[in-house]
């Protein structure tokens, strides 16, 4: 009998569009085109009714308001169906009294689960591992995390990833380790010799010609 | 469907919305901000009115039909 070929699929990469989907979801079928013009943080967890990922959403649904003052939208995903999802979310709300605001797609046949690289074998072959895209207004993917099956995220990196991510955008700079709001932020390096030197005398917080640091 | 039930009655942002382009032709973003329900819902909830014959599609604009003003009542 011939072994059935496992299908080999590009993993999406930041800087790329986000692979276009139509899901089923807790409120109703959405595309992704719907989320056009605002931020979108599309996130999978392994199952519902499972501890880790309920301690998860309920801390996005605690961010989800900064989220919606930066333009952003949540939506979950998982290889559950709508059912199981709207029994879970009801659960949620009935034993810790947290209303999940965001849909979560019902992704049974993991259409959306393949497309995006969220079903890692080496850690479950069924199940989504706790992975983070996030796409801007234009469907560009900006930023992948990916976390195990074991560890659940952290919401305060996640809000400060759209911080940076939106203040890059605005201001056309860099943000450095561990940057916050507020913050300086690095100006890009120059490209060439004559700018390096004139960076020198631009007033810039420099350690040198390729790390200069500016207050917005 | 989301906006409308299996009985056929819209839910309540499915009612949002038919009221919302019962004056006239709105685009998705005009219909979220009057009703202050998320854009990517409007769009889907109008996507799903036309498919049931509630409203229409003129390019990127939506108005209500004469089932979705029966439906309103």
């Amino acid at each position: 009998m011939e072994e059935a070929k496992e299908q080999i699929r590009p993993m999406p990469r930041i800087g790329e569009l986000a692979p276009a989907f139509e899901a089923v979801t807790t409120q109703g079928v959405l595309k992704l085109e719907d989320f056009k013009g605002s931020w979108l943080i599309l996130f999978s967890h392994p199952a519902d009714f499972t501890p880790v990922c309920t301690t998860e959403f309920m801390a996005f649904a605690k961010i989800h308001p900064e989220l919606q003052k930066r333009g952003v939208e949540l939506l979950g995903l998982s290889v559950d169906s709508v059912s199981s999802h709207i029994a879970w979310v009801r659960n949620v709300e009935e034993k810790a009294g947290v209303r999940i605001p965001f849909p979560i797609v019902a992704d049974l046949n993991k259409e959306v689960s393949m497309a995006y690289g969220m079903i890692h074998p080496g850690d479950s072959k069924t199940e989504t591992v706790r992975c983070v895209f996030i796409i801007d207004p234009n469907q560009k993917i900006r930023t992948i995390l990916y976390y195990p099956l074991s560890t659940g995220r952290n919401m305060d990196e996640i809000v400060r990833l759209i911080d940076a991510l939106q203040t890059v955008d605005k201001h056309g700079v860099a943000t450095p380790a561990n940057w916050r709001p507020g913050d300086k932020v690095v100006v890009p390096p120059p490209n060439t010799q004559e700018m390096a030197e004139e960076r020198l005398k631009q007033g810039y917080e420099c350690t040198d010609w390729y790390l200069c640091k500016k207050k917005l | 469907m989301a906006c409308v039930s299996p009985d056929g009655k819209p839910t309540e942002s499915g009612t949002k919305m038919l009221r919302a382009v019962q004056a006239g032709l709105k685009s998705p973003e005009e219909v979220a901000q009057e009703t202050g329900l998320p854009l990517f819902k409007v769009r889907s909830g109008l996507r799903e009115t036309t498919q049931a014959g509630l409203t229409e599609q003129k390019e990127d604009r939506y108005k209500l039909t004469e089932k979705g003003a029966k439906l309103l009542g």
